[in-house]
């Protein structure tokens, strides 16, 4: 029973790990993560790395979409813009990943930045519809600036190196990227315990409101922009250095979709959506992969619609997620938490 | 109610307390100096003129669609005015920008109540204070250090100051979106006193009220002018509220001022009867 955990100062009210089972379930996740390129197998161990730079971007896109009410569509595109700023940057100028990553996060605010100036005209859908250009027009520049880009042909990048060792097993990569995805989150989450997060959170809920108060529109919502433009420009980093090569349709608008799907379903505006988001959008396409594989016997033509189904399954799971549970996994997180703190007795 | 005892204040107070009160001849709070206000063909506003003596309880009143809203969102910045000056504290800030106009220690609720309703009370009240904090995007998240003391600082005033003075203690958690109405009208007056207004706005703080949350919130006003020593310009239709707490009324009908003066004056004065309940002729 954990009611009546009460506590005696506001600092400690105020804390993340309110609880000790938050504090020791905290610890046992770091403990997991930090097991986990021992224990499982180098596929394993590649999906992890891709749930922690999905999770990344989709934080972006949770302070931006979830925290901020502005919904891009161009989140996938400007993941890419951090991706291709990385191989660049790599590439011309020789230098390590540590000082190659915060470049790029860089480029991608500018990028962000610049597409989020229609923001401060206009809202809502037409806000989003703006987004969806700004996805356009970064793949398509991306596709036809050849001489910089290497075009449709992609582009590939030698690999991040620590003490002289390259990075290239799973596990290594796994080691490099996952330490900055669970930093990134904690970043973000300590954003919305101050004055920052909440400013963005009232622009959402009443941006009349919100200006009365003091919050300057302009500055909170071009931030809001930056902050998850840079986002989307580390997970593209990240994501350079896991695959080390990139082609421009990688970033097209269905990885904004995606994006956006993992944060409804993970559950927005709450730190742990994205992760839970994450999780669940890499995890379809493979259980998919496992339920196809076992009716191949009976039907052999059935592979060729692996893509479609992932398609399918994944607007299914958005439909099914809106009309049942619209705050997503995080809400659903949530009441198991309440159910354990309220044991024994009934919720 | 008697007074409680709370612990030291750490709000600064914008006027010394009583003294200001006292000095009633000392130059306006605020003042609106012929303002203009149309929409389209219709104008809302024609050139109002209105002082706020600091340190009182000014009421605007007026039939309904008299202007009372409409001159406080030029007030409070919703509003351009089409001509006329503001001035508030000596400052002219006719066309400061509206965030802006929160730094000059303007508060204000609303009619139709404008809290933030995914977010906690407590994180509501908190955001009333943006303003006064200075936390910095990476300071905010790294969190350790600055940052947390800050917001330790920030929940130990609210707590003190506050929540406790309004009596919301038992719903600081919870989403004001779960609330009922009168709690919600007193978050949102909690969230203005977070900005440590010199002025208070109030937008018909009491509608929709039934007589015990009247009563509770009148009694919040008045402990608010004198122990924060806060001003306080409202528009309100309760009469009997506004007779009772107002030390100045202002009536305004048809976009323009009709008369002002002392609460018991403007019951008997003619013209504000005839606004009210039409030419004592068309009655007969």
């Amino acid at each position: 029973m954990l009611i009546g955990d009460y506590k005696a100062t506001y600092a400690a009210d105020e804390a993340i790990f309110r609880s000790w089972p938050v504090r020791y379930g905290f610890a046992a996740m770091v403990a997991g993560l930090v097991l986990l390129p021992f224990a499982a197998n180098s596929f394993i161990v590649f999906l992890a790395t891709q749930v922690a730079i999905y999770t990344v971007a989709i934080t972006g896109l949770n302070i931006l979409t979830g925290y901020t009410g502005l919904i891009s569509l161009g989140h996938g595109a400007l993941v890419g813009v951090g991706a291709y700023a990385t191989a660049i940057l790599a590439n011309w100028l020789g230098v390590p990943f540590w000082v190659v990553i915060p470049m790029a996060v860089a480029v991608t605010a500018g990028v962000g930045l610049m597409f989020g100036l229609p923001s401060l005209r206009i809202r809502g859908l037409y806000l989003t519809i703006a987004t969806l250009a700004a996805s356009f027009i970064i793949v398509f520049v991306i596709e036809h600036w050849g001489s910089v880009t290497n075009g449709d042909s992609g582009i590939t990048l030698a690999p991040a190196s620590v003490f002289g060792i390259d990075l290239v097993s799973d596990p290594q990569k796994y080691a490099l990227i996952v330490p900055i995805a669970v930093l990134a989150v904690l970043f973000a989450q300590n954003l919305f315990r101050t004055r920052i997060g909440r400013a963005f959170i009232a622009i959402r809920d009443s941006d009349y409101s919100a200006e009365i108060i003091g919050v300057g529109l302009t500055r909170y919502k071009l931030l809001a922009f930056g902050l998850g433009s840079a986002y989307a420009g580390l997970a593209g980093s990240l994501w350079a250095y896991n695959f080390l090569a990139l082609l421009p349709t990688q970033f097209e608008l269905q990885l904004s979709i995606i994006f956006l799907a993992a944060l409804v379903v993970g559950g927005s505006a709450r730190t742990l959506g994205p992760v839970f988001g994450a999780v669940f959008v890499i995890l379809i396409p493979e259980m998919l992969k496992w339920v196809f594989g076992f009716l191949t016997p009976f039907n052999p033509t059935i592979v060729e619609y692996t893509a479609p189904a992932n398609t399918i399954a994944y607007g299914l799971l958005i439909i099914v997620f809106m009309i049942f549970e619209p705050m997503g996994l995080a809400a659903i997180w949530t009441r198991i938490w309440r159910y354990i703190n309220l044991w024994p007795f009934s919720p | 109610m008697a007074r409680r005892n709370r612990g030291p204040r750490l709000f600064r107070r914008p006027q010394s307390g009583v003294l200001a009160i006292v000095t009633t001849a000392s130059a306006p709070l605020l003042r609106a100096e012929g303002i203009e206000l149309s929409f389209g063909g219709v104008a809302a506003l024609k050139s109002v003129s209105l002082d706020v003596q600091p340190g009182g309880i000014t009421a605007l009143i007026g039939p309904n669609g008299a202007g009372k809203t409409s001159l406080f969102n030029v007030i409070s910045g919703f509003h351009k005015a089409d001509a006329g000056r503001l001035i508030f504290d000596g400052t002219d800030f006719t066309n400061l920008a509206t965030h802006k106009r929160a730094a000059l220690g303007m508060a204000r609720t609303f009619q139709n109540i404008s809290l933030f309703p995914g977010m906690t009370v407590l994180d509501n009240i908190k955001l009333g204070a943006h303003t006064h904090l200075k936390t910095g995007v990476l300071a905010a998240g790294l969190f350790w250090g600055p940052a947390r003391r800050e917001e330790t600082e920030l929940r130990a005033q609210i707590e003190r100051e506050i929540i406790d003075f309004l009596e919301i203690d038992h719903i600081r958690k919870t989403p004001v979106s779960m609330l009922p109405y009168g709690l919600q009208k007193r978050v949102e007056l909690g969230r203005a006193l977070a900005m440590r207004p010199k002025l208070l706005l109030l937008d018909e703080p009491v509608a929709g009220m039934n007589r015990e949350e009247t009563e509770d919130m009148a009694r919040f006003i008045l402990d608010l002018q004198e122990e924060w020593g806060v001003t306080v310009l409202l528009v309100e239709h309760d009469m009997s509220m506004v007779m009772d707490i107002s030390d100045h009324v202002v009536v305004l009908n048809f976009g323009e001022k009709i008369a002002e003066g002392p609460p018991q004056e403007m019951q008997e004065n003619p013209a504000v009867i005839e606004a009210y309940l039409g030419a004592a002729q068309d009655a007969a």
